[in-house]
């Protein structure tokens, strides 16, 4: 069939779904709206439909963004509006199809949001609400509104056209494309993905791989397992077309076992794909042979440096090697062999759809188009957001995440995960770009962004990003392999109460040479954390080794609880409640803790019936007898 | 287990790139790598032993115990590190009466951490065999894990 029939038939599909005789239903069913219960509400809205004899359509479909609203549930009415409903339990559902479906009351109070040209009383449209009003969702412009199992769908919403462009073109065409665009690699690095093509590309050999890195493995990142779970066939077709470009015949996909979702939908997708023609022998009825495999992740980070990764589909240890050679010119089995990551793959089609001008003409100077980012931790609107390059992190913090969560007071934002630092309220106004966050010590990232408060103790966070990386270092070079233990050991003294006065400036010392010494990524940039935290929260590292203080009240050895005698009524509650017996007292007399018996599990605090409020944390440590 | 593996190993070709995927499906099969597996895989595919056992220490999947009937895991990300994991994996471990890495005699439950399961945004969570549960809080593992305790001290 030709493309131009494939696509008229999908097109016919997705229009009668969206303009049916019936209701219909959208729910947000990616891995974040299941653990909302995105499933059971579902089941509620089937059996609501078969109890009443309503005939009605249900689709599952990915992830919106806007995770603090899951489950979200999209309801279209024949010739009605496009209404996005929020936080939907099972009560709420029956109510929607008892108010709306059946009668015609859309119950604004329920509402996030109308989409498309809807219009509804008390109820805000979509898209000109603060957490979407900034975004540039163009990554993501098909995840939570398409079926991700379906092909139709995406083929119907521009899917494939690119790949069908790309066919047409002479592969150096596309790649002076790519570069033209300026898209730059967005697994962290931001190396011009346009030269990487043009190294593969020019690499001699007939036999050629592409490989996706969806090993997404920075904790507090979780937008490549959005996309994959919502729009997969975007990195399919990109990877298509990068497969057509470098004249590779064969491609892999190399995601995380913990993800089952997106292996399911992936593996899925790339069966629908080869039985249209878009992937398998003669694609689209040309000459053109391309395939993929999902190649399972067994659960290394350091697999995301690229030439880790390679040894590990070779089946060894996903240890890498030095470089030169690049895989460009020898990766996998000593082939040429292009790696990108899925959110760069996920991008071409739109390049050679809408051409690079449409992309270039996203974002700042030296960094084009969007910035993806998973908008986490003590921000009120925790989220997967897409913004335009250039944008303020205030702007991202404050207008789309709706500032810090429960009143809380900002204290810092960390970027790029373990590879990245954590910036202060002064670097609030620090543009989002490559070069701006590198220049504030932190970086990109493959972009985890998580919002701290007043409770983050930011010795804490270093000593917590310094643990996760020495567990994941390979071991092969030495300064990542002892240098970050020995660097973790100082830390964790520190947040015992037994820091030197000297840790701090041998913590720089050594951070800098790990950095300097270190074979990959991973140790390149493992300090990080600890030096940008230096940089910036130096007083809070002084608190911690001169006054023996934890000023977030988290390091345990660092911080004391008190009973405030005017305010104990002698209750007995937090005394019984003691797993130590460190509270002494009798009845109605003024309690007290025993400082040397007391093990700070705070559990007198949580005790403490709010209307006395009498147990307190404070910073430092209360000797003996002290009160 | 001779027939299961044989199973296995008949599904693959006889290469070394195929020994992950190959230790994979051993592991979903047994719900760990017994050493008479990896013995026997080295074999089929023609690679030192001491390889195998090299490959299948370095990723953090495998496993070379028995898995108890239920696995919870305990995500240790960022956004879940700064809203609260620590104290999670605490409750978790004094309910269960186990360690992260352990599991317990009964074999009903086996305790992981991941470093990362990827729903930020409803942090803290944990998941429980292959469902999340999210915006943990220590009321909330009581609710989990306390009854099965209360259970046993019966």
């Amino acid at each position: 069939m030709k493309f131009s029939d494939i696509k008229k038939s999908a097109e016919d599909e997705w229009h009668a779904l969206q303009q049916g005789n019936v209701p219909l239903i959208v729910i947000g069913a990616a891995t974040c709206g299941r653990s909302a219960g995105a499933l059971g509400v579902k089941k509620t809205f089937e059996e609501e439909f078969q109890n009443r004899g309503i005939q009605a359509e249900i689709v599952e479909v990915g992830c919106l963004g806007p995770c603090y609203a899951e489950p979200l549930v999209n309801i279209i009415k024949p010739g009605g509006p496009n209404i996005l409903y929020k936080n939907v339990t099972g009560k709420i559902a029956v109510e929607l199809v008892e108010n709306y479906i059946v009668n015609d009351n859309p119950l604004p109070e329920y509402a996030l949001g109308t989409l498309g040209d809807s219009k509804v009383d008390g109820i805000p449209v979509l898209m000109e609400t603060p957490f979407f009003k900034s975004q540039a969702r163009e990554l993501f412009r098909n995840s939570g509104f398409i079926d991700p199992t379906n092909i139709n769908h995406y083929i119907a919403n521009g899917g494939y056209s690119g790949l069908a462009k790309a066919l047409e073109m002479e592969p150096a065409k596309v790649v002076e494309e790519i570069k033209a665009s300026g898209l730059r690699g967005r697994g962290g690095g931001g190396f011009p993905t346009g030269m990487k093509w043009e190294f593969c590309f020019n690499a001699p050999g007939d036999e050629k791989y592409v490989i996706c890195n969806a090993d997404e493995g920075d904790p507090g990142a979780f937008m490549d397992r959005s996309l994959l779970e919502s729009d997969p066939h975007a990195l399919i077709e990109g990877m298509t077309i990068a497969g057509y470009t470098i004249g590779a015949g064969k491609g892999y996909i190399y995601c995380r076992a913990e993800y089952p979702l997106a292996v399911k939908r992936l593996r899925n997708a790339i069966a629908q794909s080869k039985e249209k023609g878009f992937l398998g022998e003669n694609i689209l009825g040309g000459k053109f042979n391309f395939d993929l495999e999902v190649f399972l992740g067994a659960g290394a980070f350091v697999c995301g440096e690229e030439t880790a990764l390679i040894a590990s589909i070779e089946g060894g240890r996903g240890m890498p090697r030095h470089r030169p050679p690049f895989p460009a010119q020898s990766g996998l089995r000593g082939k040429p062999t292009l790696l990108n990551n899925v959110k760069t793959y996920s991008y071409v089609p739109k390049i050679i759809n809408r051409g690079a001008d449409w992309f270039a003409g996203i974002g700042t100077e030296k960094s084009k188009g969007t910035a993806v980012f998973a908008l986490t931790g003590k921000v009120t609107n925790c989220g997967l957001i897409e913004v335009p390059m250039g944008i303020s992190l205030r702007e991202i913090i404050y207008d789309i995440g709706g500032g810090v969560s429960d009143g809380g007071e900002f204290k810092a934002v960390q970027t790029g995960g373990p590879s990245g630092g954590c910036l202060p309220a002064s670097h609030l106004d620090t543009p989002i770009d490559y070069d701006s966050l590198r220049a504030a010590g932190s970086i990109m990232g493959s972009g985890g962004m998580v919002v701290m408060d007043q409770g983050t103790c930011m010795v804490d966070v270093a000593r917590y990003f310094l643990d996760f990386t020495q567990k994941e270092t390979c071991g092969e070079c030495v300064p990542c392999r002892l240098g970050t233990k020995q660097m973790l050991n100082i830390l964790e003294e520190i947040t015992e109460g037994k820091g030197k006065p000297e840790d701090v400036d041998q913590l720089v010392e050594m951070g800098e040479a790990i950095k300097k010494a270190s074979l990959c990524g991973l140790g390149q940039t493992a300090p990080n954390p600890v030096l940008t935290t230096i940089r910036y929260f130096r007083e809070e590292y002084d608190a911690h080794i001169q006054n023996r203080s934890c000023p977030a009240l988290l390091c345990k050895e660092l911080i004391s609880f008190r009973i405030i005698p005017e305010k104990c009524t002698g209750c007995m509650i937090c005394a019984r409640a003691c797993p130590t017996d460190a509270i002494t007292g009798e009845k109605k007399q003024v309690h007290v803790i025993d400082q040397s018996k007391c093990i700070r599990c705070g559990v007198c605090l949580e005790k403490c019936p709010k209307n006395f409020l009498a147990v307190e944390c404070i910073a430092g440590q209360l000797s003996e007898g002290e009160q | 287990m001779e027939e299961q593996l044989n199973a296995i190993l008949s599904s693959y070709e006889k290469r070394r790139d195929n020994l992950i995927p190959i230790l994979q499906q051993v592991q979903e099969e047994f719900g760990y790598l017994p050493e008479d597996a990896m013995l026997k895989v080295a074999r089929a595919i023609g690679m030192p032993e001491s390889r195998v056992y090299a490959v299948a220490t370095f990723y953090t999947m495998f496993r070379f115990t028995p898995m108890g009937k239920n696995r919870i895991t305990i995500c240790r990300g960022t956004a879940c590190h700064v809203r609260g994991a620590t104290r999670i994996l605490e409750e978790v471990e004094q309910k269960l009466g186990i360690k992260e890495g352990e599991t317990s005699e009964d074999l009903e439950y086996t305790l992981e951490t991941a470093a990362c399961i990827g729903c930020c945004a409803l942090a803290p969570c944990i998941m429980i065999n292959d469902d999340v549960q999210a915006k943990l809080t220590p009321k909330k593992v009581e609710e989990f894990f306390g009854k099965e305790k209360k259970h046993e001290v019966q």
